[in-house]
């Protein structure tokens, strides 16, 4: 199967691969996907809590070229993006942006997922109300 | 393509080799007739050529050239010798014995028979990917027409015991087919010393070209007859309608000749290079060869790299690199090789997975770049892979909540 050309770029060059220290208060981490599903994310937010922006972001990913890609992308539109305005990406438009075919669309599904629980994940340690999940897949 | 590709991909399938094409040419233009054409020459140089293509087949097999049926390829073959199978003998019994490890096209095959009354035990295989002879021989009962092993794995290349297989089935009196298209040319096949009775294999699986494959059916000591699933003019003994692919048949015929020949020298070299190439990759850390090293191909070798994705991996160096991954990220239910979960692997190595297979084509080059490629790439996965991460902190992934979707 041919991979766009989105795909391939993100895939050549991640952007924000890395780790941020989960140990801070302002920071959020979100785990999602499973080894044996052949996918996993780790999707980690920094947020300035004064001003509620999302001030970095990193991810890791054990998975396929879309799924990488995926995350990639989804780190690069959060930042500079107030939380909930990172929580509103719908991940059909990661599949846009991407162009990923129809057995592809988990690895966007999963990324929407690690942004959430991210942001979960970051509400929860500071004491703030959690939202509800606004869809179940 | 322009830039020179290393192909490790010689189960999916081999090149033709230039010889073989070279045999094939003649029989496009200059030789055009058909086989079954009994009146004029043209129809008599082309069986004299399909003639002499089956007993270069046959003499690679050590069998005689009349049980060896031509068909359009092992799939072919394999649907032939299970449902033709099934569809003499069901009065004689309807359980058929096979391994859970088979290719899609036994398998298949397989299922189908099953919505037509058949009764089948698929048999486990153990974590070298062999099946326990106990086990199969217990799985024997009155009702048993045929027992199905595949000579060797397309996807690990491990070999099953067949003499001892065959041992089994004789003693029983049942009959043995195997799908040897992954042995045929590359490893000696002899299934009347072996006590196969039905044998599938084809031609681009060892050099030949794409197109055209064969089914042994042993005619004496037992005489085997198979129903035809295909129906014409009684082409093959009438067990095989459709005109002749003579092209395909004589290219099929020269890539036997030429394995006969050169499958010592072919084997001994590749399986230096495969060794060479298995040391270099598991140089690196947490890799594990799946399979059993002792009895299997040898210019095979598949290897999973932990903590890193199969299909994900292969894109870091597929515009170098030919091969294939135990990971099928492409369906909604994203499974694993089902032949590596059979061995036992969890889910987890079954997409960390690799198969390399070598073939007659193959240099030292190919091998050298190819280790310093896939290293490489496995490296780069493993800087992005969470779980390389938490496994390189020392947490224990089995007692991580993964969110299973």
């Amino acid at each position: 199967m041919a991979y766009s050309d989105k795909v391939l770029e993100h895939f050549k060059n991640p952007r924000n691969v890395g780790t941020l220290d989960k140990s801070k208060k302002n920071v959020g981490t979100g785990l999602v996907g499973a080894p044996e599903c052949g996918d996993v994310m780790r999707l980690q937010i920094e947020v300035d809590e004064a001003s509620g922006i999302i001030t970095d972001a990193k991810f890791k990913t054990f998975g396929c070229g879309s799924a990488i890609a995926s995350s990639s992308l989804a780190t690069e539109w959060i930042i500079g993006k107030k939380v909930e305005e990172a929580a509103a990406i719908d991940n059909m438009e990661i599949v846009e942006e991407l162009a990923l075919p129809p057995v592809k669309i988990h690895c966007s599904v999963l990324a929407e997922d690690a942004i959430k629980g991210a942001i979960r994940d970051y509400r929860i340690k500071n004491g703030l109300p959690v939202e509800e999940e606004e869809k179940a897949h | 393509m322009s830039k020179r590709m290393i192909y490790l991909d010689n189960n999916a399938t081999t090149p033709c080799d230039p010889r073989v094409v070279e045999a094939m040419l003649p029989y496009f233009y200059e030789h055009p007739g058909n086989a079954a054409s009994r009146s004029h020459p043209f129809g008599w140089v082309a069986e004299e050529a399909v003639d002499y293509a089956r007993e270069q087949v046959a003499s690679l097999i050590q069998v005689e050239p009349k049980e060896i049926i031509f068909t359009s390829g092992a799939t072919e073959s394999d649907n032939l010798a299970l449902k033709g199978v099934y569809e003499m003998y069901k009065r004689k019994g309807n359980h058929i014995i096979t391994v859970r490890t088979e290719h899609k096209a036994v398998l298949d095959s397989c299922d189908h028979l099953e919505k037509q009354g058949a009764e089948i035990t698929y048999l486990n295989v153990q974590h070298d990917g062999r099946i326990d002879l106990a086990e199969l021989e217990a799985a024997i009962k009155p009702s048993t027409i045929l027992v199905s092993v595949m000579w060797a794995n397309n996807e690990t290349g491990v070999i099953q015991p067949m003499k001892e297989i065959g041992d089994i089935c004789a003693k029983h009196g049942v009959l043995l087919f195997s799908d040897a298209t992954q042995a045929v040319g590359k490893i000696p096949v002899d299934p009347k010393a072996t006590g196969v009775h039905i044998m599938a294999f084809t031609a681009h699986k060892m050099y030949g070209p794409k197109g055209v494959g064969a089914l042994y059916v042993s005619r004496k000591n037992p005489r085997v007859k198979v129903t035809a699933q295909m129906d014409g003019g009684g082409h093959e003994r009438g067990m095989r309608s459709g005109t002749l692919n003579v092209p395909g048949i004589v290219g099929f015929g020269k890539a036997a000749e030429l394995a006969r020949k050169e499958m010592a020298q072919d084997a001994e070299r590749l399986s230096k290079l495969r060794d060479r190439l298995q040391e270099g990759l598991m140089a690196l850390e947490e890799t594990v060869i799946n399979g059993n090293v002792d009895h299997r191909m040898p210019h095979v070798t598949n290897i999973s790299f932990k903590h890193v994705e199969g299909e994900g991996l292969m894109m870091t160096f597929n515009q170098t690199i030919a091969l294939s991954s135990g990971s099928a990220c492409t369906s909604a239910s994203l499974e694993p090789s089902y032949v590596l979960v059979s061995m036992g692997l969890g889910d987890d190595l079954a997409h960390s997975s690799l198969r390399l297979s070598l073939g007659r084509f193959s240099t030292d080059q190919d091998v050298d770049e190819a280790i310093s490629l896939i290293s490489a790439g496995v490296n780069h996965m493993r800087e992005l892979s969470p779980i390389w991460e938490m496994y390189k902190e020392g947490v224990d992934l089995s007692k991580i909540e993964w969110s299973e979707h």
